[in-house]
């Protein structure tokens, strides 16, 4: 059966309605559900009238395909931990890039565009789609920590870069020109997956949110451009709202992280300031304390705010703290935790941790919300937290982490921070908020000493 | 489809995106990013095309590479987002 080409395209504007609305879903967790049913019936839509489209004239390689990507994306989903989440969004990302890729290649060897806008858009989605794939896979490498998370790089790296580039954009004019040359659109693949692969081997481990989120929005616009190439209003729409999606997480964290996008792409670091003497600022003023005496600052305490890092969910330590956030309760304390936009390793990331420990989601905080509430908190608990806890980013202007947005912790009456020793976090900075008169150190593994809190306090 | 039209759509569908996405709070970041993984499987429906045709082997075999990606994307970008979603959903 076939359907002209007019009844296509508006069942391609039902699925697009239809994405836009899923997306409107995710605006609130109690819609969300429902939201992502719509996006997957819009999906549906789509592919359904696409195999009624006329160029379709055999259905083996089709099924064969969705049968193996099918089984493989179930897999992933099913097995997939909540802490490797970023790993399996790097893929996805490499992967939807990869789709686009093989797309614009198959619709150039085809020979249906030739004319300059479809050969440019062939380029692009070919040029964008190869970084998206080789890119994702080395931020795949990198957070499966397959290779080190340190930046990588060569001299006259950046200079490879450029001169990658270059010779891309020349081959697509070339193709512009001489449309029928499939060495020159080979050269123009490899060229822009090496360039894939050395844009993010510079870039450190803790820059890697940024990244996930752009290579999200490179995904996204590869998807549209392809839509270029076939005159598909589907791509076209659904791309640019990938793209934009992408493009806005990428600024949140590059706020979160007080880096600038230029920075994190070059794998520049903040200057490094002073060098801040460590002894100097703990020397004599650390307070070590107990589990025991945690266990009795709480029992009375009307507020607490649990204040979680990415070493927490390391430890496997959220079912450990939502006991002991239940204990609170049940002694008549309050419990709220602050989430610091790169408490986990992407956006929203230390959320989806919690929430799979059963943590309500009325209780995650983002930072503009509980940060006003600290002075009228008794207990902040920083549990695997220290770079976004760190006053310096208020208060020293020196500091390469002024400016840096944080959790205002040290204005709770209390601050308990549980942490294994005084070493300092990923900008190699001591943090004067373990010396302050109103903090209390709790030595030990993270979810050791959730534990025995909870312990202490259920006795006492 | 002509060139301007695609080109408003893109543009126009950019702005529709930058104003959905800001209302998504981040709490919801990460089922966002998967969820965007999913829909931006659409490039499935370039790559049906592709792989059912009867353009040569080339296109056929770059169809089916094509598909097996998106296809990943697709199901497992909405099964994993679902799985996540339901996590914030129970009380």
């Amino acid at each position: 059966m076939q359907i002209s080409d007019n009844w296509i395209d508006i069942a391609y504007l039902i699925s697009a309605v239809l994405f836009v609305l899923g997306i409107k879903g995710l605006t609130k967790p109690k819609t969300a559900v429902r939201g992502n049913m719509l996006a997957a019936a819009g999906m549906g839509v789509a592919c359904v009238v696409t195999l009624l489209h006329r160029d379709i004239v055999t259905y083996e390689i089709i099924i064969a395909g969705v049968i193996v990507g099918g089984v493989i994306g179930a897999i992933l989903a099913k097995k997939v931990q909540m802490t490797a989440m970023p790993q399996l969004v790097a893929l996805l990302n490499g992967f939807g890039g990869g789709a686009s890729f093989a797309v614009a290649a198959a619709e150039f060897f085809r020979g249906g565009h030739p004319d300059m806008v479809g050969i440019i858009a062939t380029g692009a989605a070919v040029l964008i789609g190869a970084v998206t794939l080789t890119g994702s896979f080395v931020a795949f490498a990198k957070l499966q920590e397959l290779i080190g998370g340190k930046p990588m790089g060569f001299p006259g790296m950046k200079l490879v870069n450029a001169l990658l580039l270059i010779g891309s954009l020349v081959a697509i004019g070339y193709l512009v020109m001489n449309p029928g040359t499939p060495l020159v659109f080979w050269a123009l693949a490899i060229a822009a997956a090496i360039l894939g692969v050395l844009l993010v081997l510079p870039i450190g481990g803790a820059d890697m949110p940024v990244v996930i989120a752009l290579l999200n929005s490179y995904s996204g616009i590869a998807a549209s451009a392809a839509g270029f190439v076939m005159g598909n209003s589907a791509l076209i729409v659904t791309g640019s709202l990938v793209g934009a999606s992408g493009l806005i997480l990428t600024q949140i964290m590059c706020k979160a992280m007080n880096r600038s996008l230029t920075n994190v792409l070059f794998g520049v670091m903040a200057e490094a300031g002073e060098a801040m003497d460590q002894d100097e600022v703990y020397e004599g003023k650390i307070k070590s304390t107990s589990a025991e005496e945690v266990a009795m600052v709480l029992e009375t305490a009307q507020r607490v705010v649990i204040v979680p890092g990415f070493g927490l969910a390391m430890a496997q330590a959220q079912h450990a703290v939502r006991e002991l956030a239940d204990t609170i309760e049940s002694h008549g304390g309050e419990v709220e935790y602050a989430i610091h936009p790169v408490a986990g390793r992407m956006p929203g990331h230390m959320n989806v941790l919690l929430a799979e420990a059963e943590v309500p989601y009325d209780k995650l905080k983002d930072m503009d919300t509980i940060n006003p509430t600290f002075e009228q908190t008794d207990v902040a608990i920083v549990l695997g937290a220290n770079d976004v806890t760190n006053p310096l980013a208020r208060e020293d202007k020196g500091s390469p982490i002024y400016g840096m947005p944080i959790l205002n912790v040290d204005k709770a009456k209390t601050v308990v921070v549980v942490k294994r020793s005084l070493s300092p976090g990923f900008a190699g900075l001591p943090n004067p908020l373990f010396a302050k008169d109103n903090t209390l150190m709790l030595f030990g593994d993270g979810k050791g000493a959730v534990v025995d809190i909870t312990t202490a306090l259920k006795e006492g | 489809m002509d060139f301007v039209a695609q080109l408003t759509l893109f543009v126009l569908a950019i702005f529709l995106g930058v104003e959905l996405i800001t209302k998504v709070p981040p709490t919801l970041h990460t089922p966002l990013m998967s969820g965007s993984n999913a829909i931006s499987g659409i490039t499935l429906v370039g790559a049906l095309i592709a792989a059912g045709s009867d353009a040569g082997l080339l296109i056929n075999v770059l169809g089916f590479i094509a598909v097996v990606l998106a296809t990943i994307n697709v199901i497992g970008g909405f099964m994993v987002t679902n799985r996540m979603l339901a996590m914030f959903k129970r009380k």
